[in-house]
């Protein structure tokens, strides 16, 4: 496969492998990894152990009546991500990919993180098989996801604020890259969502999945059919394409995105690049991207910070383009109502990202009346982001 | 060897038994006034090819300093068009060959066919675009190849020797040798194993090889010219300019000059 130049792994035209050479060794190689892994039973027996017995799964499907009833649909469902080890389903890659690096005797690792979920969950696997970690985290996200900065940091990870460009996750993926670029022969790195170079976008796909198949398997059981609709925040895409997964193949489950207008999509302050970007090349693959009109990256904005990246995974695109799946947005003010809503409802904190699909079902609520079960992906908690949502409505924690 | 400005001039060298010396300048560093008369001061001090980058806000590929000059670059305005257009003011002067280095989003949102033309037309002979891996996106690899340009091919120290060929198999002008893994900047120390991975890619390829990557001073210059036909200076001669405009370029080109003569 090294003699011929083969251009590998594509959803239609998006993803690819657009890295400096450098990395292109480590990429084949990760690949033959994976590869092997996937056909080696004890490889999946391993893994499923540590996501029964240690993560917590499989994760309940909960019916969430006040919900339903306030939003005039249903019956709504809530698949229980935030019940996870860790608060998310990022945990699910994490673990994945510690157990691989283990198998392909790397004994360190490095990873992104935005809101710091998918770098917890980093820290966690690592301290738990005994991998060395660094986590790059934009200097603007480690100021407003403090909580999750001194978890990494309880977890023995090294915790390294970026200061270039931005300050926020597509920086720190930068600086991840950089490390990698650097450090490839000994390093894996514990790309967090379904974006990046072939095979990145499917094998945390692959990681991801066991989402869909739980949920696909419960509201069977539950309902008897297969949900008239499924929805999930989007940012790089990781969850949603976990939850989408199962069910691509049933041309009745309609597949929805949320994207993160922030401010709005007129505003240039937003993250919807499903929504309002243009396909292009960003950290490995060629998938839709905010940019402007010279290619260059243009920032991201999102009052969540697991939201706040200018790319998306290659499968999302190919997703729209093809129409299979609908991606929709919603504002930072949308989100922050729908996170006090659902807290109040259903004594749920969700995480700001998952309070955006939240908040687009109250949309489709109406639409969607008589037509079925709708499962939302509860892709997190949101306790790491009360602080912030004190304050940017203007309250304080301690205030009564 | 098909016939280019960059070819051209590695024969001459050869020829001559002279190094090629390959600067690298970011386009509208430290403003976008300057460009014109850095060019100008490098190629007279005796640059043979000149790397001119074409600014990226997320260049992954380079260390500290090249991304400070770019970010610095595009806050001063720098755009795809005004970079052909520095191009094209130093070709009224200089026959100093010129390649573009940047990533390939830009080159994209400008449109392939259309970005390849009018950096033709604005004088540059080859591209190097550090996130085209060859054999990542073949079509496009090709339609840049018949371009006009020479399409620069990277080798790294993580390269696989069955890939070395394959990779060569489709370059032109020069192969580019990184000389270590990780990003651009100026290093204390050449790698260890930096002679014996060129002399096997020398082996192995029918072009010319530049090493780059961490090669700072006139002494790690004349040692990398030991194994390799080129060297390339980059992040030091950032820092050169930053401190002292086109002048200390000038002046740092020339004693990189006499290192490979």
């Amino acid at each position: 496969m090294t003699t011929t130049l083969d251009a590998p792994g594509r959803f239609g035209r998006f993803g690819g492998r657009y890295v400096p050479e450098t990395l292109i060794s480590a990429l084949d190689e990760l690949e033959g990894a994976w590869t092997a892994a996937t056909a080696d039973p004890g490889f999946r027996e391993q893994l499923d152990g540590l996501l029964r017995d240690y993560v917590g799964r499989a994760t309940p499907l909960y019916r969430a009546h006040r919900f339903e009833a306030e939003i005039g649909a249903g019956p709504v469902y809530f698949k229980r991500e935030d019940l996870n080890h860790t608060g998310a389903h990022k945990i699910n890659n994490a673990i994945g990919q510690a157990l691989l690096a283990q198998r392909m005797g790397k004994p360190r690792i490095i990873a992104e993180t935005g809101a710091g979920q998918h770098g917890v969950a980093t820290a966690t696997a690592c301290a738990l098989l005994g991998l060395d970690c660094v986590v790059y985290m934009g200097a603007e996200d480690v100021e407003r996801q403090a909580l999750n900065v001194y978890r990494m940091r309880l977890l023995g990870a090294e915790v390294r604020p970026v200061h270039s460009g931005t300050s926020t996750l597509k920086d720190a993926t930068n600086e991840a890259i950089r490390d990698w670029v650097t450090n490839v022969r000994d390093t894996h790195y514990i790309i967090g969502s379904v974006v990046g170079p072939d095979p990145f976008p499917r094998m945390v796909r692959d990681f991801h999945a066991v989402i869909g198949s739980e949920t696909r398997a419960q509201i069977l059981e539950r309902e008897g059919r297969l949900p008239a609709a499924v929805v999930a925040c989007v940012g790089g895409g990781s969850n949603a394409m976990g939850m989408f997964h199962a069910f691509v193949g049933d041309e009745d489950v309609e597949l929805i995105g949320v994207e993160a207008a922030g401010e709005g999509l007129d505003s240039d302050r937003h993250s919807a690049t499903l929504t309002a970007g243009r396909p292009g090349v960003l950290h490995g693959a060629m998938s839709y991207l905010l940019q402007d009109g010279d290619g260059q990256v243009a920032p991201a904005h999102s009052v969540s910070a697991g939201l706040d990246y200018p790319g998306v995974g290659p499968e999302h695109s190919f997703l729209k383009d093809s129409g299979r799946a609908t991606y929709v947005s919603v504002t930072d003010d949308e989100a922050l109502d729908a996170f006090h809503l659902v807290s109040r409802l259903e004594g749920i904190i969700p995480a700001l990202e998952t309070a955006h699909a939240i908040a687009h079902m109250r949309t489709m609520g109406p639409t969607h009346e008589g037509r079925g079960p709708i499962v939302l992906c509860l892709s997190g908690r949101g306790d790491k982001d009360v602080t912030h949502v004190a304050r940017v409505t203007g309250r304080e924690l301690g205030e009564t | 060897m098909p016939d280019s400005r960059i070819s051209r001039v590695f024969a001459r060298r050869a020829d001559e038994g002279r190094g090629v010396l390959v600067p690298y300048v970011t386009a509208g560093f430290p403003d976008p006034d300057a460009t014109v008369p850095i060019l100008r001061a490098i190629a007279d001090a005796g640059a043979d090819v000149i790397e001119l980058g074409v600014p990226f806000s997320d260049p992954l590929a380079d260390g500290p300093t090249i991304q400070a000059s770019s970010f610095r670059a595009l806050e001063n305005g720098t755009t795809v068009k005004k970079v052909f257009e520095a191009l094209r003011a130093f070709r009224e002067t200089h026959d100093t060959a010129v390649v573009l280095f940047t990533y390939l989003n830009p080159v994209l949102r400008y449109g392939d066919p259309a970005f390849c033309s009018d950096a033709v037309d604005a004088g540059a002979d080859g591209l190097l675009l550090t996130d085209l891996p060859a054999g990542s996106d073949p079509e496009l690899e090709a339609r840049i190849s018949s371009s006009g340009l020479d399409l620069i091919r990277l080798l790294a120290p993580t390269t696989e020797v069955e890939r070395v060929a394959a990779v060569s198999g489709q370059a032109a002008g020069f192969l580019y040798y990184i000389s270590r893994t990780g990003v651009t900047g100026a290093r204390a120390e050449l790698p260890e194993d930096l002679v014996e991975r060129v002399r096997e890619i020398r082996t192995a390829v029918g072009l010319p090889v530049a090493v780059g990557f961490g090669i700072s001073t006139p002494e790690q210059a004349s040692a990398v010219r030991e194994v390799a036909e080129g060297v390339v200076v980059g992040s030091a001669l950032i820092k050169a300019i930053d401190a002292g405009g086109a002048e200390a370029a000038g002046r740092f080109v020339v004693g990189l000059r006499a290192a490979l003569d």
